[in-house]
């Protein structure tokens, strides 16, 4: 899908994440917190290392035979009453989701957190058609409030602390901002979600893992909005990206262990729905009718190339970005996009193309600790470096907007660079003049002035290496 | 704090059979032109072991700038030019954990197809960071010479990574009786160098490296350890700009320094 707006200013959104002191404060404490949390659930490294590597399997072998399995999946969900929806782009997936709720004359959803519901921009799209969409997942719920984007793909309120919540909930809802603490302001949204729970004409939820062989639509939260979302209104619209099925049940349980210890430390989510279809005969609740649109947005680009497929074994469980020293530091927000952090920065730029997130693939050191970090490996270094290739034009042309990022200057500099440091003549006579008069190099030069805007510009030694050595006697063979 | 996979087990790969008694030194192109004392204090380590040191004088860099830059073909231009220099079948020694992780790690991806793929991947599997070789492979022993001292130690994203290192460079530390290793409250997060990462996203690399330094003056040493020129550079580029009394230095010269 390509966007007619301009790129995405992620220096924008850095300089403003960098700069604001109550937000570094927060997510430094949030992601401090659950870096802990995740570091006591895996303290046996063997354990981590046997059952990361299971993970990864089941979601390679589920996307090596995805076809077949999405066949599978809606085979086995139309059997068990749900009713399935493909949709390509946003719009198909919009398109369908208002012909349900118009067809049933509904006009207030509720909805469990979504982030392919972001994707669609969703609510502003029924919004639009005159029907209210109330989130109930207490983060999504907060940041709609408060008219702001997710900026954690689990925990999407955790760039605010309890104070700035409890004054948005004034500003509000009316409530008072004085002397409320976590359970306070948790029971205020309770008591206004309740009663939209109990009123509303579908609800409208995620997955987290559909499973072709029984078509069961397997869905974790902690707050048990999702199984009210799923259950209690008389429809229900699960909405999810075609590459999250997986092959069978069993295939769920190590993808689980490893999912809500990567991302909150737990050793289980305090609820587990698994979602087989409406009520049925004498079933006391659960909704009439039971959708699932399953949706692509790019993503089939992105699986059609073997090494960036990878990156469709996400389970989503956001360990990437708790671990990262740029999140931490920049803020989710900064990202612009759905999926912010490590997994954003591959993810974003490979659906939405990398004209449009042309500073996506740079903005990491490299350091790896994503990788180290991530349940089922993938390789998001890599990754990112084949992203880099891509944007130069270096790569496969796989990705949108291949050779985007293309520059004349770069491509010479790195031309000289690499003829420099292929022939020894050449790299002598370089070295020899760069321990000679480098350090004369103003500190204002070009690439220079970045650096030593807060560091002192490195010194050439007065003799390279190669020359000592040679001195010393070193053998050279 | 604690975070990410505790430490996996000391010996994580197959030593070289029989005594060594030759390895070779790749310099790298940061050591060359920045930090040769770092090589020349690696190569007496060495010698001093009775390993016959031997530096192809052709060497230049293992193509990791270009390669993480967007231009694998300059990478493999450059790191085809260093394949030919170390045909010996013996270890290849390297003071930097960085550089030892774009040859162990991506040059088999880098020559994937290449007429040059099995030579890349026979280096690959020779290449040795200094501190894992002088503790699995020497086994040294070091004796120290210094006055007490207490320093703290920068561990390389790339040495722990993509080398797989652990706690070598503290075990050697660990051997200098008059040296007090202050451990740093984040030393596995990232010091914000990154190569080019550091000049195209220049703020947040400051910011990285803002951090670090204030971690590092929180110990109380009075030297900052590290195994890799680049976060080295970084480092104390940045605690010299602030004006702080702590110095840094490359392992290999603090421990021959020590002990000499």
């Amino acid at each position: 899908m390509s966007h007619s707006s301009a790129p995405h200013d992620f220096r924008a959104g850095i300089d403003a994440g960098l700069h604001d002191t109550t937000l570094r404060a927060n997510f430094r404490r949030a992601m401090d917190g659950l870096m802990t949390k995740r570091a006591r659930q895996f303290e046996d490294p063997q354990e981590w290392t046997r059952l990361r590597a299971l993970g990864q399997e089941i979601r390679q072998r589920a996307l090596s035979k995805l076809p077949d399995l999405l066949e599978r999946l809606e085979e086995n969900c139309t059997r068990n009453g749900i009713r399935v929806h493909w949709a390509e782009d946003v719009a198909q997936a919009n398109a369908i989701i208002l012909e349900i709720l118009q067809q049933r004359g509904i006009t207030t959803v509720v909805k469990g957190k979504s982030m392919v519901s972001e994707e669609m921009h969703l609510n502003a799209f029924l919004g639009g058609h005159g029907i209210r969409a109330l989130e109930a997942d207490l983060g999504e719920y907060i940041i709609q409030l408060a008219g702001q984007m997710p900026c954690h793909i689990v925990m999407p309120a955790i760039h605010l602390n309890k104070t700035q919540i409890a004054d948005l909930f004034a500003d509000k809802l009316g409530t008072s901002p004085d002397g409320q603490d976590a359970e306070a302001l948790t029971a205020i949204a309770r008591e206004k979600l309740r009663e939209e729970f109990r009123t509303a004409g579908a609800g409208i939820s995620g997955v987290n893992f559909p499973v072709a062989e029984t078509g069961t639509l397997c869905l974790i939260e902690n707050e048990g909005n999702g199984r009210m979302v799923t259950t209690v209104p008389p429809v229900h619209i699960a909405v999810t990206g075609i590459e999250k099925v997986v092959e069978n049940l069993e295939d769920v349980t190590p993808l689980l262990r490893l999912l809500t210890r990567s991302a909150t430390g737990q050793p289980i989510t305090t609820y587990v729905n698994m979602i087989s279809g409406p009520r049925r005969g004498a079933d006391q609740d659960g909704p009439q009718e039971v959708h699932l649109v399953l949706i692509d947005f790019g993503r089939s680009r992105v699986y059609a190339d073997p090494e960036t497929r990878q990156t469709l074994q996400c389970i989503r469980c956001a360990a990437c970005m708790n671990h990262c020293p740029v999140y931490v530091r920049v803020g989710g927000h900064a990202y612009g996009g759905v999926y912010p952090g490590p997994i954003g920065k591959i993810l974003t730029p490979q659906l939405n193309g990398l004209a449009d997130y042309p500073d996506h693939p740079s903005a990491s050191s490299l350091c790896n600790a994503c990788v180290e970090v991530c349940p089922v490996k993938i390789p998001i270094a890599q990754m990112l470096v084949r992203l880099r290739n891509e944007k130069a034009g270096q790569g496969t042309g796989a990705v949108q907007d291949a050779g985007s990022g293309a520059s004349r200057v770069e491509d010479a500099a790195w031309k000289a660079w690499a003829a420099t440091y292929s022939t020894p003549l050449a790299y002598r006579v370089a070295s020899a003049a760069l321990t000679a008069a480098g350090n004369a190099l103003p500190a204002s030069a070009p690439l220079l002035k970045a650096w030593t805007s807060v560091r002192k510009k490195p010194r050439f030694a007065a003799q390279s290496l190669h020359r000592t050595l040679k001195e010393m006697g070193v053998a050279d063979e | 704090m604690t975070t990410g996979p505790p430490p996996s087990a000391p010996v994580f790969r197959p030593l070289p059979t029989g005594p060594v008694t030759e390895v070779y030194l790749f310099g790298t192109c940061l050591v060359d032109l920045f930090t040769p004392s770092a090589g020349v204090s690696t190569v007496r380590l060495l010698q001093r072991e009775g390993v016959r040191v031997i530096f192809p004088q052709g060497q230049s860099c293992c193509g990791q700038p270009a390669y993480n830059s967007g231009h694998p073909e300059e990478a493999r231009t450059v790191a085809r030019a260093q394949i030919p220099l170390f045909c010996k079948d013996i270890p290849i020694v390297i003071p930097s954990g960085s550089c030892g992780g774009m040859i162990r790690q991506h040059w088999p991806h880098l020559f994937a197809g290449q007429p040059e793929e099995a030579a890349a991947r026979a280096i690959a599997a020779r290449v040795w960071e200094l501190s894992e070789f002088l503790v699995h492979v020497l086994k040294v022993s070091l004796e120290d010479h210094g006055t007490p001292e207490t320093v703290t130690w920068h561990s390389s994203c790339h040495a722990m990574r993509e080398m797989g290192l652990t706690d070598e460079p503290k075990r050697l530390l660990g051997q200098l009786k008059n040296v007090t290793v202050a451990p740093l409250q984040r030393e596995r997060e990232c010091c914000g160098f990154g190569g080019t990462f550091a000049v195209r996203h220049a703020d947040v690399s400051a910011a990285m490296v803002a951090d670090k330094c204030a971690d590092i003056e929180g110990t109380g040493a009075a030297t900052v350890l590290g195994g890799d020129c680049g976060c080295l550079m970084n480092i104390s580029g940045a605690l010299e700009h602030k004006g702080s009394a702590v110095g840094s230095q490359h392992l290999a010269d603090y421990l021959w320094e020590r002990t000499k």
